[in-house]
């Protein structure tokens, strides 16, 4: 279980990066925190020629506070948000998350970034990110654009990312003061992928309700129609029936033991920011 | 006993300094000079034939399949129970593969990664067979067979019966079930490890290797090798963890020491995480067919049971694929009183990994069918749980028990233990607030489970086997340094089991020497006696009681000299606590000592040549086994909805008969519990159709980590054995064996009257909502719309 033969190479700033990459024409790779890529080096599953550690780049690793938005630099680890470093006023949602991805080394290492891009269904961000609406900026040879969470993943493992793209940022848009914020996720031991996870952001001033479900086969799901209804009714809304049907509809294909799960997940995220 | 840091001490162990501070020693610790690392090509198919390997041009030296492995043997291992099958374990796969993981071609280079890139380089053609999965439909389809020269797929089947038909008959209850354990892993935190080298100048072959059986690896190897024992040398250093895994000879042991032995320097394996968890998928895989009859006050009267274990492609050397089942039948009665007994126990060969022996063998698939059962049949006569279980258990006043599969039980008083556990857990309390039931709308369950265990049982149980290697005497040695501390040596292996503590602490209850001064030697088959090794939890009794006798054998040795010192006879003089006492005055086992070995102008002229160092062999009186037992009791919450179960209270109230050392016997508690927790919900090495595992690294294979074992509240009896000395029995197994029947029998006390009842393990939450999920369809299509 050790890695096939690559070349390795620290750029020294995001333009050299993505010049690397954009030379490397699908043989190179990025790598930040080397939490999921080292696990597919070691496996042979992944196979680049070079790989491209941009996990020092100080332009990625900057945590920005703007009037309307937290702006997060992709290589920024789980670790360095769980600790606070700043207050995250108006999206107190990232710290809950972060805290609870894996283990604390892994928070130690593994990004924002790299969650993103690798897309792994049960991860954390790819859910929380899309509820919380944020946007990701890339950056390529052909310019920057930018992508909302939710269309960023297209299914398993597979993004909208280019082979010669690279998550620059992601940000986050506050909250108004009123905003109420669930997330659940069903682990079966601590520090585990969930088998079923749920999301929950409803800010009344704006009128913003959404509800995710995550851990399917591909892309979190969202769950707009009982978004809205939660939104309009509150609390009644939220009955076992209504949230597995709104998860059935969302997933069709999972099993109904799955769908239940799921449901359940879902149902708990709700009761965190609902009076019982 | 009478010493503080003698039998009984509650000690801190010694070779705890080390490993706190990562200081010990393993073979992937060791760098030897021009030492080449070695890596296996592994079948990605479970059953074919093997048409082709090619490697690649300008590979020799540096990749060996079959044919190149000139003088090396197979593993084979004989068996003289009537009907079994042998099976041939070829070092690197030749003709055929049998299992996903088998090795097909080694390859040697100067790092890991390199030798992988050259297995990367070797083609092969392999001819699929259809796969055997699933030992019983193995039964059904003799046709496709795992062993092309057998004429089915069986290694071994087993019949015992003993009054059944006349206790069966006329019972007023009848229960029956189906209990089914998946396979799984042992994981030890190092896998199997082993590094070899020519030594010139001891004209040896040395193998460092990952083993809790020195002493019989070298006999494995040299007959493998085709080679004297004389020129083997064998060493385990720290073993990160062999729970049986590595009380086998190993394929990669014979490669690796085969590589050393033809090109006369270093060579290393170490197995992998992933290696390990295909390679290493070889335990616990029994289904069982189970009716029970008892009275209408829940007396057992009879057993019937048939048991299939699921035992892989190859029989292992020296246990073989006869132990599981063996001892299977022999166990399954447990701890209880009752006359009528059939079992059928069979061993089947299928396209997986072949079966090792692990942490409570057997016992621990014995244990969940049975304390199944007896659930089972409480709440068919309506009683509870552990009433029914105390009322069958074996009584004080019957010990010595003779069991109904002619077990022999010492001692102990089983009924006493179980409501012990019963307090503990404080089951009333329990009862009363699983009425209320609980806000959040969990379940409460509280499970019981009872079992006895055969610990260092020897060649009495064993010889009837007719395995390669039987137990019988066990060697210590103990000399005197000049300094007045002491050596002991001895032919088990420590791989977390305390004994540099234990076996120091026995020889200070004879000798008195501080346990800093006595230093524990083991795991060289070049330096020390011979033994057949650490597994059966034998070793504090077998090697323990060898070092009893060897220090007791010093004692009147250095009485004489010491009375010679005192210008005493040495008549009048006693040993106590390291110093010899005379009838004025008393000198030191120090002085002695310094006698012996510095100024022998001061002996006596007739002293025992012997001198201050003695080797004794040592067996119980009784070598059919010395029983501990135990009860454990938990109390589970139920998430219905996501089928996660809590873990809320677990205790153990256990009798190891005398403790050396209670700290270490909860220690080796504590670990085993945290094991059988993992197969009871946690640990399944699954298979497809193909023969495919489907959980080949940590993020498919679920072990239990820090937050899921909860603490463990244990208490003690202590009945010392008959038959050992200081009435010490074996407790190394024993915590692995009941977490999974205590686990079942909480879940189904919570959730039976749902209409479920689980027996499947391991009990996932994907399992539990799927039996959740049929007793509501049940129920729904039963009830009137
Ligand atoms: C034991 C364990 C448990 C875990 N549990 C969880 C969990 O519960 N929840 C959870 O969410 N995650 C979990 N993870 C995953 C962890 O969060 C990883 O850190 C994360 O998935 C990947 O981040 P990374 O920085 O390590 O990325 P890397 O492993 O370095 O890269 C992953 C992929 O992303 C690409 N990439 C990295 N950065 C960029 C970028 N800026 N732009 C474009 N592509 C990029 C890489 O090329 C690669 O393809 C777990 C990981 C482990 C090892």
């Amino acid at each position: 279980m050790k890695p096939a033969p690559f070349d390795y190479m620290r750029p020294r700033d995001t333009s050299e990066a993505i010049a690397a990459l954009a030379q490397g024409g699908g043989e190179a790779k990025l790598i930040a925190g080397g939490q999921s890529l080292g696990p597919m080096l070691n496996l042979r599953l992944a196979r680049p020629k070079l790989l491209i550690d941009i996990s020092g780049l100080e332009a990625l690793r900057t945590m920005d506070e703007e009037s309307e938005a937290w702006r997060l630099g992709a290589a920024v680890t789980h670790a360095r948000i769980e600790d606070r470093r700043h207050d995250f006023r108006g999206c107190p949602l990232l710290p809950t998350v972060a805290r609870d991805i894996a283990f604390r080394s892994v928070r130690n290492r593994g990004t924002v970034g790299g969650s993103m891009a690798h897309a792994d269904p049960a991860a954390d961000w790819p859910l929380a990110l899309a509820a919380l609406g944020a946007t990701l900026l890339l950056q390529g040879p052909g310019g920057d654009r930018q992508i909302p969470a939710d269309d960023f993943m297209a299914a398993a493992f597979t993004t909208a990312l280019r082979d010669d793209e690279m998550i620059a940022a992601v940000r986050v848009p506050k909250f108004s003061p009123s905003a109420r914020f669930g997330y659940f996720k069903f682990c079966r031991k601590v520090g585990e992928f969930p088998e079923a996870s749920g999301a929950a952001v409803f800010d009344p001033e704006t009128r913003i309700a959404r509800v995710f479900v995550g851990a399917l086969s591909g892309a979190p799901a969202s769950l707009p129609g009982l978004a809205r209804d939660v939104a309009e009714r509150g609390s009644p809304a939220v009955t076992a029936e209504a949230v597995l049907a709104a998860v059935t509809a969302a997933a069709p294909t999972l099993s109904i033991i799955e769908q239940r799960m799921h449901a359940e997940t879902v149902r708990r995220a709700l009761r965190q920011i609902l009076p019982t | 006993m009478g010493r503080e840091d003698g039998v009984g001490g509650h000690v801190l162990r010694k070779e705890d300094d080390r490993f706190l501070r990562g200081r010990g020693s393993y073979v992937s610790d060791m760098v030897l000079p021009g030492q080449s690392e070695v890596a296996f090509l592994r079948s990605p198919v479970a059953h074919g034939y093997l048409r082709s390997i090619r490697k690649p041009a300008g590979s020799d030296g540096t990749i060996f399949t079959y044919e190149d492995l000139t003088g090396l043997n197979s593993i084979v291992s004989e068996c003289a129970v009537p009907g079994f099958k042998m099976s041939e374990l070829p070092p690197l796969a030749r003709g055929k593969v049998r299992f996903v993981g088998e090795a097909l071609a080694m390859t040697v280079a100067p790092t890991r990664a390199a030798a992988e890139d050259l297995a990367e380089q070797v083609e092969i053609d392999i001819d699929e067979l259809p796969a055997i999965v699933d030992a019983r439909a193995s039964r059904a389809t003799p046709a496709v067979r795992v062993h092309e020269d057998w004429d089915d797929n069986l290694f071994v089947t087993l019949n015992y019966e003993n009054g059944f038909e006349a206790q069966a008959r006329g019972a007023k209850v009848v229960v029956k079930r189906t209990v089914s354990l998946a396979r799984q892993t042992m994981s030890p935190l190092e896998g199997k490890a082993v590094v070899a080298y020519w030594d010139d100048r001891a004209d040896q072959l040395i193998v460092y290797t990952s083993t809790q059986v020195p002493h019989m690896i070298r006999i494995g190897l040299a007959e493998a090798l085709g080679l004297d024992e004389g020129r083997l040398r064998v060493v385990s250093p720290d073993v990160g963890g062999g729970f049986g895994y590595k009380c086998v000879l190993q394929p990669e042991e014979l490669c690796v020491a085969w590589l050393a032995l033809t090109y006369r320097r270093p060579f290393r394996y170490i197995e992998d995480r992933r290696e390990h968890l295909v390679v290493g998928a070889v335990a616990r895989q029994h289904h069982y067919e189970l009716t029970a009859y008892a009275d209408e006050t829940g007396r057992l009267l009879a057993l019937d049971a048939e048991i299939m274990v699921d035992g892989g492609a190859y029989s292992s050397w020296p246990f073989t694929a006869g132990l599981e089942p063996g001892q299977a039948v022999g166990n399954l009665p447990g701890p209880y009183d009752f006359r009528g007994y059939r079992c059928k126990s069979m061993c089947a060969a299928t396209n997986k990994p072949g079966f090792l022996p692990y942490r409570g063998v057997a016992r621990t698939g014995v244990c969940l069918a049975l304390e199944l059962m007896i659930d089972a049949i409480a709440r068919e006569v309506g009683r509870e749980p552990w009433e029914v279980r105390h009322d069958n258990l074996v009584a004080q006043a019957q010990m010595p028990y003779d069991n109904v599969a002619r077990k022999h039980y010492d001692s102990g008083d089983y009924q006493k233990c179980l409501r012990m556990a019963r307090d503990k857990i404080d089951l009333d309390t329990w009862r009363a607030r699983q009425r209320r039931g609980e806000p959040d709308g969990r379940r409460i369950g509280i499970g019981f489970a009872s079992f006895c265990e055969q610990t260092a049982h020897g060649a009495s149980v064993l010889a009837s086997w007719g395995l390669p290697v039987i137990p019988g005497y066990d060697e210590a040695s103990v000399r005197i340094t000049p300094d007045g501390g002491a050596e002991v040596r001895v032919g088990v292996h420590s791989h977390g089991q305390g004994m540099e503590t234990t076996l120091a602490q026995v020889a200070n209850e004879i000798l008195g020497i501080g346990l800093d001064k006595i230093r524990v030697i083991h795991g060289d088959t070049g330096a020390t006696p011979f033994s057949t090794g650490t597994y059966a939890s034998r070793s504090i009794v077998m090697a323990g009681g060898a070092v009893i006798n060897a220090c007791r054998l010093l004692v009147p040795r250095v009485e004489a000299i010491g009375a010679h010192l005192m210008q005493c006879a040495t008549a009048t003089v006693r040993y106590e606590d390291g110093r010899i006492v005379g009838p004025q005055s008393s000198t030191t086992l120090k002085e002695v000592a310094y006698a012996w070995h510095r100024r022998p102008d001061r002996l006596p002229p007739d002293c025992d040549l012997g001198g201050l160092e003695a080797t004794v062999s040592y067996k119980p009186k009784v070598d059919t086994g010395v029983f501990s037992y135990a009860s454990h009791a938990a109390v589970v919450a139920v998430d219905l909805e996501l089928g996660h179960i809590e873990i809320l209270d677990y205790v153990i109230a256990e009798d190891c008969g005398t403790m050396v050392n209670p700290m270490v016997v909860e220690g080796q508690t504590l670990g085993g519990v945290a094991q059988g927790i993992g197969t009871a919900l946690y640990e399944e090495s699954p298979y497809d159709e193909n023969g495919q595992p489907l959980a080949s690294t940590l993020a498919d294979y679920l072990l239990p980590g820090a937050g899921e074992v909860p603490s463990v509240r244990i208490e003690h009896l202590q009945t010392p054995s008959p038959y050992s000395e200081f009435g010490i029995k074996g407790v190394g197994e024993g915590g692995a064996i009941a977490p999974p029947a205590v686990l079942f029998n909480a879940v189904n006390d919570a959730l039976h009257d749902l209409g479920v009842e689980m027996s499947e393990t391991p009990l996932t939450p994907h399992r539990l909502l799927a039996a959740l999920e049929r007793a509501r369809s049940r129920t729904a299509r039963t009830e009137p719309a």
